[in-house]
């Protein structure tokens, strides 16, 4: 008997140790990911820091990436703007259908089809990259070139004021064009699913009062539903974006890798994902194209690390 | 517990038993090299055929390169393999030899629908401008002009070249530095230049693909993958003015065309003046390092072993994969650069060509 009493001490001690240990275990688990982090910016930083010193701001701002040994001189413009824009020329792409199929998923499907559509957004956002790649290479590349820019280029060239965007020398199909679409492809799971997502947190109560006063399923979405979710929604596009900025394979395979300023969608440029996974393993350890490229890097991972602050910001729960 | 964990123990140190005995009665020595992808296939062939001939088991990682040089420098392999020579003061920095294993050579393939396979003339000059992006239409009158017996389609040009550091484009930015000082104060020669037009892709199947898909694209590409893919190849026109194809006898009269006996072996196999040899070529290198520390004496020695063999026993095999092999003389000068330059801490040289 006396043992049962005195048993919530003994038994209560060692817990208190393993709850400290435990804790411990978690915050070092928790701290090391923050090391982590720190580390590769620092690493990056440093590989960078050559580069940085001897181009300066021209670094950023300079179109001009010549590799050749003896009169290296490294711009980055070309590839921070091709990401740019590749990326959000993907959004572009994607956003609208994206809202369409979470549209679709939350208002219009009947019950027995959400699951299996829903499945299948999933299972696309686990495709690997390179298969985008390859896909887009043998299937969209072609299609492009032959379906788009052969027949539609010239007519599309001759729009006043924003003709210039089509006209282009580049005939091959590999294109930012290409590349926009590729991603496009495949961020569209991962903000359809989050629009998905919030969409269905929106309270029934104030959807069925809209339609209680006779709204319409579009006016519902329009008046009540996202304005509802309006910021949340933003979040899960730049969750897209973020993923976009840093997509590699897929998008060396589509984009024709050309260090050259573009002036059409249909011409080659390349990004700075792109340019790393070319020129990286060519590159002579301390050589001035290391560090630039290293340098790369750490401005893809400031870029990516904002775009997903932002995004994150925007997502975050609130009380309301 | 305490029992099956002994029993355990005990099957294992069985099992390894036998294994170290035949190690130790075929003698398999195992070297590691790293570098350049474009030899990858010769030299896993050779290492296949090596095993059983002399008992050396290569274990080679095509890593590019610049890869490759970074680790022979660090020496963290036995021997590293580049495709571009480094150059003298690069290889006394490091402590490396560099010699040659074959020669390959790049050619340009073109898509053009009913233009057959080497029909297309090329010179020297229109490459360059096609690469420039001043000619941009197959039809433009200096082509029609050389290609007065097939029928030039109205395609526009579309460049296409290697967008990953490749040692292929180095030697085809080499050539074009050659043939042309605008090219050579432009873009200039490199394992990736700044190309003015065109699109990249990785690898030779990346070029490969563009040609293909793109009517009136044109690209360079090794030889091997271009035979290997039956693709449609040009000619050019070399340096003693006449309209070559790109076959073994221009390619071999190239390497036997060139000299030797300069530095490093760096031979210039570029645009040579004999008249039948194909003006793109170049040799692959490995780098070995000459002050082998004590417990890499042996791999180095065995590294010169294997070479030392497919120099004697590997052209045929070089041969049938479309490899360029080099000439006996040649041979006798590595060996000799070899047995001079490789020292052991002691000194010592490690490759005694007696002992091989």
């Amino acid at each position: 008997m006396s043992a049962t009493t005195h048993s919530p001490a003994p038994r209560r001690s060692p817990g208190l140790l393993g709850d400290k240990i435990f804790a411990l275990l978690c915050k070092s688990a928790g701290i090391f990911v923050l090391l982590l982090l720190g580390a590769i910016i620092v690493t990056l930083f440093i590989g960078g820091l050559p580069a940085f010193q001897r181009f300066g701001l021209d670094f950023i701002i300079s179109t001009r990436w010549d590799p050749v040994e003896g009169r290296e001189e490294f711009g980055a413009a070309v590839a921070i703007i091709g990401t740019v824009l590749s990326s959000v020329l993907a959004i572009i792409f994607a956003v609208p259908i994206a809202f369409s199929i979470a549209f679709y998923l939350t208002e219009l499907a009947p019950p027995w089809l959400k699951r299996p559509v829903g499945t299948a957004i999933e299972l696309l956002a686990a495709v690997p990259s390179i298969i985008f790649g390859m896909w887009g290479l043998f299937f969209l590349v072609p299609l492009i070139q032959r379906y788009i820019q052969l027949p539609f280029g010239e007519v599309l060239a001759a729009i006043p004021l924003v003709g210039f965007i089509f006209d282009s020398n580049n005939f091959a199909g590999t294109s930012l064009f290409a590349a926009a679409l590729v991603i496009a492809i495949m961020i569209l799971p991962f903000i359809a699913a989050t629009m998905r997502d919030v969409f269905d947190q929106v309270p029934p109560v104030y959807k069925e009062s809209a339609y209680g006063l006779g709204a319409t399923r579009w006016e519902v979405m329009r008046n009540v539903v996202l304005p509802y979710t309006r910021v949340s929604v933003v979040g899960g596009i730049m969750l897209g974006l973020g993923r976009a900025l840093g997509e590699t394979m897929a998008v060396t395979f589509v984009i024709g890798n050309a260090n050259r300023m573009i002036t059409s969608v249909f011409d080659s440029t390349t990004t700075i994902a792109s340019v790393v996974a070319m020129e990286f393993p060519e590159s002579l350890a301390g050589s001035p194209q290391q560090s630039a490229l290293l340098a790369l890097g750490f401005i893809l991972f400031i870029i990516s690390f904002v775009v997903l602050a932002i995004s994150r910001w925007l997502l975050r729960p609130r009380l309301k | 517990m305490t029992h099956g964990f002994n029993r355990r123990s005990l099957m294992l140190g069985a099992a390894a038993l036998p294994m170290a005995g035949t190690a130790a009665l075929a003698q398999t020595a195992t070297i590691t090299g790293a570098g350049a992808s474009f030899p990858r296939p010769l030299y896993e062939r050779w290492a296949q055929a090596a095993q059983a001939a002399i008992g050396v088991t290569l274990n080679y990682q095509s890593i590019g390169s610049g890869g490759g040089i970074n680790q022979i420098t660090a020496r963290t392999v036995d021997f590293g393999a580049s495709d571009a020579p480094l150059t003298a003061a690069q290889l006394t920095e490091r402590r490396l030899l560099q010699f040659p294993t074959v020669l390959g050579s790049v050619v340009l393939s073109a898509n053009l629908p009913g233009v057959a396979d080497n029909a297309l003339r090329l010179t020297p000059e229109i490459i360059v401008d096609i690469f420039l992006g001043r000619v941009t239409r197959w039809n433009d009158p200096r082509l029609v002009e050389m290609n007065r017996d097939i029928r030039l389609p109205n395609l526009p040009v579309s460049p296409a070249y290697r967008a990953d550091g490749s040692g292929t484009t180095w030697v085809f930015t080499t050539y074009l530095s050659r043939v042309s000082d605008e090219w050579r104060n432009g873009p200039g020669a490199g394992t990736a230049v700044r190309w003015p037009v065109g699109n990249g892709a990785r690898g030779n199947e990346g070029v490969s693909n563009i040609v293909r898909n793109t009517p009136g694209a044109i690209g360079y590409v090794e030889n091997a993958y271009a035979t290997v893919n039956r693709m449609t190849t040009t000619q050019i026109r070399n340096k003693a003015g006449v309209f070559v194809r790109p076959e073994m006898p221009q390619f071999l009269a190239a390497a036997a065309a060139a000299d030797w006996t300069v530095p490093n072996f760096a031979a210039d196999t570029i645009d040579l003046a004999q008249p039948d040899v194909w003006p793109i070529t170049s040799p692959t290198y490995i780098l070995l390092p000459m002050n082998p520390v004590a417990d890499r004496v042996a791999a180095s020695r065995n590294t010169m072993r294997f070479f030392d063999w497919a120099y004697r026993s590997g052209s045929q095999i070089a041969r049938t994969l479309e490899y360029i092999a080099l000439p006996e003389s040649a041979h006798g000068l590595i060996r000799a650069a070899w047995a001079r330059d490789i020292r052991d801490p002691a000194g010592a040289a490690v490759w005694t060509p007696t002992g091989a």
